[in-house]
Parts: C-alpha cells; sequence; structure tokens
C-alpha cells in the first residue's frame, strides 16, 4: 500500500466528491488542490472557478489566496466580484456550482462560523469573517465542507452563524427563504467523512479513515452523532498521489 | 503630459483623506491593493477613518496596525495562506480597539453596486437565517450619530412579486457611499481613463461609489494610448479626481503583468505584526522612516524586486519561491 500524509488522503477524499461537469467554487489551500486533483482523475470536465471572478483558470502553479495572480492566468473570464456572485445566485447556473469550504466551528446541521469565538461585540477570537461563504453556503446546489475533527470545532451550538448549512433541520431553508434542496453535503475531517441524513439533516459519520476507531471519531464531536453505518474510508491509490504530487502540488506549498 | 488632475501622492492624500471620512480601498487580500496610498496615509497620521472593504487583506491591516482605523466594515481579513486571519485586525477586534461590521462579499459587493448606482439598496438571498442578519456590531447609537451610516444593517423583506423568480424572501443590503475610495490600476490617463488588467475585483463599483476617487497607477500613459482599445477600460475620466504615478504602487501585494506579491514581505509582516514591539519597529523602519513609496522600494532592494517581476506570458513571477 502507498505511504500518503493525512492531509493528502484529506484532499483525495474531496477530490472523490466532485463530479464531471462540476463548477466547483474553491477557497483557498486544501480545497483549490483538490479540485485540481479531480481534474485530473475522475472529473475531466470540471470548471473550477474562484469567488475573486476567475474562471477556469490555467492553474501551472498552486495560487496562495483566491485574488492570487496564477487564478488570473488564461481564464476562460477574468470577471468580477458581482459576476462570480451572481453565477452562484443564478437559478440556471447556480445548480452546477459546487462549493468547497472550511469554518472554525460546525454544528449538527452543518451550519459554519468563520467570524468569532465569543461574544460578537467582544469577541474572545476573531477570525477572517465570511468572505464568500456564506454567498456560496446560501446560493449553490451543495456544499462540501473541511474541518480538524475536535469536539471544541463540532459544536452543538455556533458561536456565530457565518454560512447556512441546513439552519435546524428539515424544512428550515425553506422556510427562511433559501432553496430547500441544496445545503451541505459532505464534511471532510482529519479523521473521517460525515455526510447529512436526508429526514433529519442531521451529521452521520460515514465513513472512517484507515487506522481510526469509530469510538476516537465519536469522541472528538461535541454532538451526538450516528456512527452505526461507518465503514472505513479507502486510502488515496498510487496513481491519485502521483498526480497530486507531480501535477498538482509539486513544490507542496499547501500538502508539504 | 499636462492634466490638473496629476499630482503626487502626498497631495492626493492631503488633499482628500480627512480625519474621521469614510473610505474604502480597492485590491483584494494580496493582490493589487493600494499601498503606497495606504503607507502614504500611515505617513500623514490620519486616523479615525470608516473603513468599508470586502476582503481586502494586507491595506486593511496596516491602515488598522498604524491606528487610522476606528470603524471597519468588512467581508473577510485575510491574507490567503501569509495570514489566514489577519494579525492587527485580530488584535485590535479582541482588544476592544476597532468597531467591526460584518457582511459578506457579495452584500458588500451590492452595497457599492448601488451605491454607484444610486439607489438606497439592492436585494439578494445571501444570508438569510444567518446572524450576518441578526447580530449587528454597531450599536444603534454609532448608526444614529452618523448620517453617513443607515440606521439598520441589513433587512429582510417579503418578495413583493410574491413567489416571482421562485424566491419568497430577499435581504436588502444598504448602498455606500464612500467620501473617497483609493485604487491602484495598471494604467491611467493624464485625465483618468484608467484600465485595469486581469481581475477587476470590486474596485469600479467602489470607485463610482465614491464621492472623490484618487487612482494611484503603475503609468500614466498619453489618453490615445488607452482610447485605442476602449473596451478594455473600466473607469471613465469624469470619476476621477487625482491621477497618481507610483510604480510599484500595490507592493507588497501583487498587480497582474507587472509584478508578484512579495512573500519575503510578507512572511516577514507576519512576524513583525504578531508582536507589538517589533510592529512598531516596522512601521518606524518600513513606512514612518521612508519619505515616500519609492523609498520602500529602494529599502527592499533591486534584488527582491527583480524576483517579484511579471513573467510577460503568465503575468506572474513563475517559479517565485513562495515558502
Amino acid at each position: 500500500m502507498a505511504d500518503y500524509t493525512l492531509r493528502e488522503l484529506m484532499t483525495i477524499v474531496a477530490a472523490r466528491e466532485i463530479r464531471d461537469g462540476d463548477i466547483v467554487f474553491c477557497g483557498t489551500g486544501i480545497s483549490m488542490v483538490a479540485a485540481m486533483a479531480a481534474k485530473h482523475i475522475s472529473a475531466p470536465n470540471s470548471v473550477i472557478f474562484f469567488e475573486t471572478g476567475a474562471i477556469d483558470s490555467k492553474l501551472e502553479e498552486v495560487p496562495m489566496a483566491v485574488a492570487d495572480p496564477r487564478v488570473m492566468f488564461h481564464t476562460s473570464v477574468n470577471g468580477s466580484l458581482a459576476d462570480a456572485f451572481a453565477t452562484m445566485q443564478n437559478r440556471f447556473t447556480g445548480k452546477k456550482v459546487v462549493g468547497v469550504m472550511g469554518a472554525a466551528q460546525i454544528d449538527p446541521y452543518g451550519n459554519l462560523n468563520s467570524t468569532v469565538i465569543g461574544d460578537y461585540r467582544q469577541p474572545r477570537v476573531r477570525f477572517s469573517g465570511s468572505g464568500g461563504a456564506c454567498d456560496v453556503a446560501s446560493f449553490v446546489s451543495r456544499t462540501i465542507i473541511f474541518m480538524q475533527h475536535e469536539k471544541r470545532k463540532f459544536v452543538q451550538k455556533l458561536d456565530y452563524m457565518t454560512s447556512p448549512g441546513w439552519l435546524d433541520g428539515p424544512g428550515a431553508r425553506g422556510r427562511a427563504g433559501l432553496s430547500d434542496d441544496s445545503g451541505p453535503a459532505a464534511v471532510i475531517t482529519n479523521m473521517a467523512v460525515m455526510r447529512f441524513d436526508s429526514h433529519t439533516k442531521r451529521m452521520y459519520l460515514e465513513g472512517c479513515y484507515p487506522g481510526i476507531s469509530k469510538e476516537k471519531i465519536v469522541e472528538n464531536t461535541g454532538f451526538e452523532v450516528d456512527a452505526s453505518h461507518a465503514e472505513e474510508v479507502a486510502p488515496p491509490t498510487e496513481a491519485e498521489l502521483r498526480i497530486l504530487r507531480e501535477r498538482c502540488d509539486p513544490q507542496g506549498l499547501i500538502l508539504g | 503630459m499636462k492634466s490638473e488632475k496629476i499630482m503626487d501622492l502626498s497631495e492626493a492624500i492631503r488633499r482628500f483623506v480627512k480625519p474621521g471620512d469614510h473610505i474604502s480601498i480597492g485590491g483584494f487580500t494580496l493582490n493589487r491593493n493600494p499601498m503606497a496610498a495606504v503607507y502614504e496615509i500611515i505617513r500623514q497620521g490620519i486616523d479615525g477613518l470608516h473603513l468599508y472593504a470586502h476582503s481586502n487583506g494586507q491595506g486593511v491591516d496596516e491602515l488598522i496596525g498604524a491606528g487610522c482605523v476606528s470603524r471597519l466594515e468588512i467581508a473577510y481579513g485575510g491574507t490567503g495562506r501569509f495570514a489566514p486571519t489577519c494579525i492587527r485586525f485580530k488584535k485590535a477586534a479582541q482588544e476592544g480597539l476597532l468597531a467591526v461590521e460584518d457582511y459578506s462579499n457579495y452584500q458588500m459587493t451590492l452595497r457599492f453596486m448601488a451605491g454607484a448606482m444610486g439607489v438606497p439598496f439592492l436585494p439578494t438571498r445571501s444570508g438569510l437565517g444567518t446572524d450576518l442578519i441578526e447580530k449587528w456590531g454597531f450599536s444603534p447609537e454609532t448608526r444614529a450619530a452618523d448620517p453617513r451610516l443607515p440606521n439598520d444593517k441589513l433587512k429582510v423583506m417579503d418578495n413583493p412579486f410574491g413567489n416571482w423568480g421562485d424566491v419568497p424572501r430577499v435581504v436588502l443590503v444598504p448602498a455606500i457611499n464612500p467620501d473617497v475610495t483609493i485604487i491602484h490600476v495598471q494604467k491611467s490617463g493624464p485625465k483618468g481613463t484608467s484600465r485595469i488588467e486581469g481581475l477587476p475585483f470590486s474596485d469600479v463599483e467602489q470607485a463610482k461609489s465614491a464621492r472623490h476617487l484618487i487612482v494611484t497607477c503603475e503609468k500614466i500613459v498619453e489618453t490615445d494610448d488607452l482610447r485605442d482599445a476602449p473596451e478594455s477600460n473600466q473607469i471613465p475620466f469624469f470619476c476621477v479626481d487625482a491621477v497618481v504615478e507610483a510604480p510599484h504602487g500595490a507592493y507588497p501585494t501583487a498587480c497582474y503583468r507587472h509584478y508578484d506579491y512579495d512573500p519575503v514581505y510578507l512572511n516577514d509582516y507576519r512576524k513583525y505584526a504578531s508582536d507589538d514591539a517589533l510592529y512598531a519597529d516596522y512601521l518606524q523602519r518600513f513606512i514612518r522612516g521612508v519619505k515616500d513609496h519609492a523609498g520602500l522600494i529602494g529599502l527592499i532592494g533591486q534584488e527582491r524586486i527583480k524576483a517579484i517581476a511579471a513573467d510577460p506570458r503568465t503575468g506572474y513571477a513563475t517559479g517565485l519561491d513562495r515558502k
């Protein structure tokens, strides 16, 4: 079996979520590499798309931010922020968009906090804020969320809800004015893959990474989580790893 | 080339940026922030600014770090991998030195667009059901005391056209009309017609929403050079109050087809920004201790400036060591 790092495994697991033809809204870091990898593996017709307005960039080097000049090279269109978010809010194109994002906290319904810990006006910890995350989570057909699997990050109640997941359960998005058939699809952590029950909209454990027990994952989740159907996640193949190391991030800027 | 709008940066800042002004700056995280202007504001010690930004990283963090900003409306304070959360911004927010009002990127963009269009608000679906709507950073008293601020942060409204468009409800975002916007572009003409290469971000909306507009540019070119390809120009001359030639004016952030961001500067900045004493030294040595932006570029030295020069094919510094 191939040797691989945890970050490589997470990247490949995320890449497998991307379907051919998806328009992939990417953030910085590991999500960008996952989208690059998916294009080389199973989704050659997927499109990488940045909130900054760059559509189908030719990524010869890994960008360090969504505004990196590397995203501006050889695109289909270099649009504005207004164009980028309109593409996601648009009732025709928005359905094709899958968003990849991360956060500081997540709750059982996949709602995200990337703003503050503590009181909003007097925060104990201040984070970057929404950026485009709230927009993406409000608009697009499905989102894939990266998280560190820690009890303090998987919480029953968020300190601040920056980006809407399934809000407080079935039908809640529709009641708020968002689309009921769009929302978070998967949570990819450093231990596991979580999904959302189609009836209750609550998070459950779908897959454990090789060598990590269900018990350990449950222990690191700050709310009750159904682990009864969990199976082991397939590790990355030699071919997948070669693509990551040779074609996506040869300098090891993100995965190194 | 002659024009009453062409002036040096210190004059442009002195004329159009006053203490307590509502100001917005262009660019995005580590790209095309108007850094020469940001540093000049710091040098002139202009404070009490009310700053509007969507995802401006470096420029916002340095204005906050130097004590120029008292209130901030923002979507994202980060500089990509160099600072996932801007360090001086984080510190100021945690220590209660800065009042922050959070929006999303699209909300901020629409707010500038509304200002540019001359309407009081625009609708979107972004943020329904979230704390962006529920939780306010500015107190009602703060809002009431400044006529340049609306009384409400955001409003939710049922679709007045019924369920037309299959949308039952929208969020209304209030227009922004800054006293002054500053953007950095690749080329401007003597009267202000301007051309942005690469991604424009929300610079055009920010520029057109403002009472006054300062454009800094890599190069002031002949009007005919721009009018030969008018479809590539974004800012019409009559929107512009000051045209400033500022080579490397976005440094240490990037300027497409001219230079990349400087990873050395951004990594060093992270170290300085993480420590109050080091940060004071940084401000003294690199910003206040030099006469102008050319002085900073001179301090950085030709070797590093050459390393970030853009490759003509890709528009960035191919193979640059960015660790």
